[in-house]
């Protein structure tokens, strides 16, 4: 922890004043752990250029983030006499190293590097699909189109400003400069968007890039026609204006782009955590802090976040999630169990083989969610509107023209390209995109992580929330245990708590902790059946913890969260939980009431029945002894009667109605619980605010409408004067690009305000 | 008034030259990364090696 907050703060300077050798402060590195880099194979996917002497290597340090750190990398050759040069590039928190074969290698460099405190990322992931290089056409052409626009705006001067009409020679020189000037821009520059036209044309409709396309061809053929006729001026400037500045709007448009998605992919959180095995204990680590070599104890029903090395335990194997196939895989001691899958027995031990990959499990869960419903959910009547867009300006654009020729011929052509020009249906495809986005950023920070866009909409649109109370409205953590009935030897406590390490379910996990025995005894033939409690054999021993009806077969009305425990088909004894509901819980239920219904369903016997009436107060539904299917047909009939219903729950055993909710969330509390069914994970701790997530989502809707609007009224304003024929081309290419400037920024600003009036 | 296209030209003709820049140091990979060389010419390096008196190499450059 306090290494940490050094790494994080100080490592830079830290580092920095003991460049000196001599002075050992660095980081150890454990032998084994870049040993990997020692094969061909795999070097070879990292090595960028190598001969008899020399090696180039490109290492991805994402601590990377002051210029102490660009200090501290460039100098790297102190430290090792091997490498010759090191180059920083900041903005993309890479390192390049060129290092002599002879003196030093690959894997010796990445252990420098971790043992200064820059851990090189290598993730073979990643590796398989070489990074892009960033496309650099773009601004050449954004350069030309520049260069040819204000060359051309030089040149018009003379035009503009009343050049002697007796002076025919130099116009008409001026005039084919323009001309001149504007070829390279309408052959190469507005290359993107003829290309684009096509490619929708061929898929039989027309896409916003149709009419740009149109219109630059049109101002061109009209503008030559003038100048070869000696007719007039042309229109160049306009032309190369409107190419010029709608490229410089789609190049900060997909620079945003990727910077929100790569922001997902790599930062974004995935609230998991695993049991780590660290000298007999077990320790919850959140996934970006799971090492190479780390040991993993994956209990039953909990997610593989990565690809590992079975050490110990019978593993079986459920790949529903990455397959789709749900037939449990076996697999022995010393195989390779690939991530994504779900382990379906008695506890298993994992080496971390490779890197966690946060943008991998995404990939899975929204892949899963395609899987699952069949087929994409309906898109939005913004994507409807604007696949008619360009039909819709197309017609008018005719009906204009039919007009002016008909009236005032003159008029025809201003009105014609600057109607072209000026109706944009860029902005009603960004606002939705970038609005999405920064909700989904802002929500991911704090802890609140969404499966896709499409879940922001669910959650805005639901009206009746319901809670499962274990896991959810409990802590897990915090349980006081009591134990009655007759005398547990020390070699049965050893049997209960191993039999308890096996399940994930909270009541297990709290009595392993709180009985206090570590022993890890095999366990056999573990079932665990939802609602009811788990069972295995224990040196030969069938224990049994759970309810009374699953242990003894009787049934009996309990008072109180009760586990019972028998040996061989004996009932022993019970041991009362006590629960501990959250903290903010009333205050929450207090807070939603004024919106929502709210419901409480729970698997326990109703003897919780007046302490949680207390906490969520009048006018909340509480259902008891719920099982699973009664929780999913509780969610059924809630949707029957009209809600649209939001699911809080563990994800343990309610993930069928999860799933069935229209917005289904799972709270992770220091869990592995993940479960595929859900469409969004929150941290426990960040359960409180969740009246503000969902403020944030509505207000996420009605940011999207308020710019939509916004942009309809641009259009319909500028057609206006379009049609009219009094809006020159060249004002319109200069209002198209800023009004999609103008939303994008509402977009940001408005969600980053309302966010921040949230203190989110 | 003719002479303007020389003018006309010369300036087209240098305006191109700096096309030609931008587009080379576009190429070059010099806008990549723009923290960097910023801060790179900020490092010192270490203090020189004393000079020995002794040595062939130095001499001063004024006595």
């Amino acid at each position: 922890m306090v290494y940490e907050i050094i790494n994080q703060n100080d490592l830079c300077k830290y580092y920095d004043l003991n460049l000196n050798p001599g002075v050992n402060q660095r980081v150890t590195v454990r032998p084994d752990k870049f040993s990997f880099l020692d094969d061909k194979v795999i070097s070879q996917r990292l090595i960028t250029f190598k001969d008899e002497q020399q090696t180039h290597v490109t290492f991805y340090l994402p601590q990377i983030h002051c210029s102490s750190c660009l200090y501290l990398l460039e100098n790297l050759y102190k430290f090792d006499e091997g490498i010759i040069s090191s180059k920083v590039n900041f903005t993309r928190k890479e390192v390049e190293i060129v290092y002599l074969n002879s003196l030093t290698s690959l894997r010796k460099t990445a252990e420098l590097l971790t043992s200064i405190g820059y851990e090189p990322y290598i993730s073979l992931n990643d590796l398989k699909e070489k990074r892009p290089p960033i496309d650099k056409s773009m601004i050449y052409r954004l350069g030309v189109a520049g260069f040819c626009f204000g060359n051309i705006m030089l040149m018009s001067f003379p035009e503009y400003l009343g050049i002697d009409v007796s002076e025919v020679g130099l116009r008409a020189i001026f005039r084919w400069a323009n001309f001149m000037l504007a070829i390279p821009v309408l052959l190469y520059s507005a290359m993107p968007f003829y290309e684009s036209a096509v490619k929708s044309l061929k898929r039989k409709f027309l896409n916003i890039d149709a009419p740009i396309a149109v219109a630059i061809i049109i101002t061109f053929i009209r503008s030559a026609y003038e100048v070869l006729w000696a007719r007039g001026g042309g229109y160049f400037d306009s032309m190369t204006g409107i190419v010029f500045f709608m490229l410089a709007g789609r190049i900060l448009q997909d620079k945003t782009y990727r910077q929100l998605s790569f922001e997902r992919d790599y930062t974004s959180y995935f609230p998991i955590a695993v049991s780590v095995v660290k000298e007999n204990k077990e320790i919850p680590t959140m996934l970006p802090d799971l090492k190479m070599g780390d040991t993993l104890l994956i209990h039953n029903e909990e997610l593989i976040p990565v690809d590992g090395i079975l050490t110990r335990g019978k593993a079986f194997i459920d790949y529903s999630f990455v397959t789709g196939e749900s037939l449990p895989v076996p697999k022995g001691v010393g195989e390779i169990v690939y991530a994504g899958g779900k382990q379906t027995g008695a506890g298993i031990e994992l080496l971390v083989i490779k890197e966690v990959t946060n943008s991998y499990l995404t990939k899975l869960w929204s892949r899963d969610e395609v899987r699952q419903t069949g087929q994409k959910k309906s898109s939005s009547f913004v994507d409807g509107l604007a696949r008619h867009f360009s039909y819709i300006l197309f017609s008018l654009v005719i009906i204009t023209a039919v007009y002016w020729w008909l009236n005032d011929t003159s008029k025809i052509w201003a009105a014609v390209t600057a109607m072209l020009i000026i109706a944009c249906p860029c902005a009603l495809l960004l606002s939705n995109t970038f609005t999405n986005g920064n909700v989904l950023r802002i929500l991911g920070r704090n802890h609140f992580y969404l499966r896709n866009a499409q879940v922001i909409e669910s959650i805005a649109s639901s009206d009746h929330i319901v809670f499962d109370k274990t896991g959810t409205l409990t802590s897990a953590r915090e349980y006081d245990i009591s134990y009655k009935g007759r005398t547990l030897s020390s070699k049965q406590e050893k049997q209960i708590v191993s039999l308890a390490a096996c399940s994930s379910h909270p009541l297990s996990r709290a009595l392993a902790s709180n009985v206090g025995k570590d022993a890890k005894l095999t366990v056999t033939s573990f079932r665990e059946i939802a609602g009811q409690g788990i069972e295995g054999f224990v040196n030969n021993v069938l224990v049994r913890l759970g309810s009374y009806e699953f242990v003894t077969g009787g049934r009996q009305v309990a008072t109180g969260t009760v586990i019972y425990v028998g040996f061989d088909n004996i009932l022993w004894g019970m041991y009362n939980f006590k629960n501990h509901y959250r903290r903010s819980v009333p205050l929450l239920f207090t807070r939603l009431k004024h919106t929502y219904k709210l419901s409480v369903i729970s698997g326990d016997n109703n003897s919780e029945a007046e302490a949680l009436r207390k906490i969520a107060g009048a006018g909340v539904d509480i259902q008891f002894r719920q099982r699973p299917e009664d929780k999913l047909r509780y969610i059924c009939s809630l949707q029957k009667t009209g809600s649209r219903v939001m699911m809080i729950g563990d994800g343990l055993n309610d993930a069928g109605a999860l799933k069935q909710s229209d917005a289904g969330i799972a709270v992770a509390d220091e869990t592995n619980s993940f479960t595929p069914a859900s469409d969004a994970i929150i941290d426990a701790g960040q359960l409180s605010k969740l009246d503000r997530f969902i403020y944030l989502c509505k207000a996420n809707k009605k940011i999207v409408i308020a710019s939509f609007i916004l942009s309809v009224l641009y259009n319909l304003i500028g057609l206006f004067f379009a049609v009219q024929g009094t809006l020159s081309p060249l004002i319109a290419a200069i209002l198209m690009p800023s009004s999609s400037l103008s939303i994008l920024l509402i977009t940001f600003g408005c969600s980053n305000l309302i966010a921040r009036s949230l203190k989110l | 008034m003719s002479v303007i296209i020389i003018l006309l030209i010369a300036s087209i003709a240098v305006a191109g030259i700096f096309l030609g820049a931008f587009l080379w140091s576009v190429k070059s990979g010099q806008f990549e990364d723009d923290y960097s060389p910023a801060s790179r010419i900020l490092f010192d390096d270490g203090p020189s090696p004393p000079i020995d008196p002794g040595s062939k190499k130095q001499t001063p450059i004024c006595k």
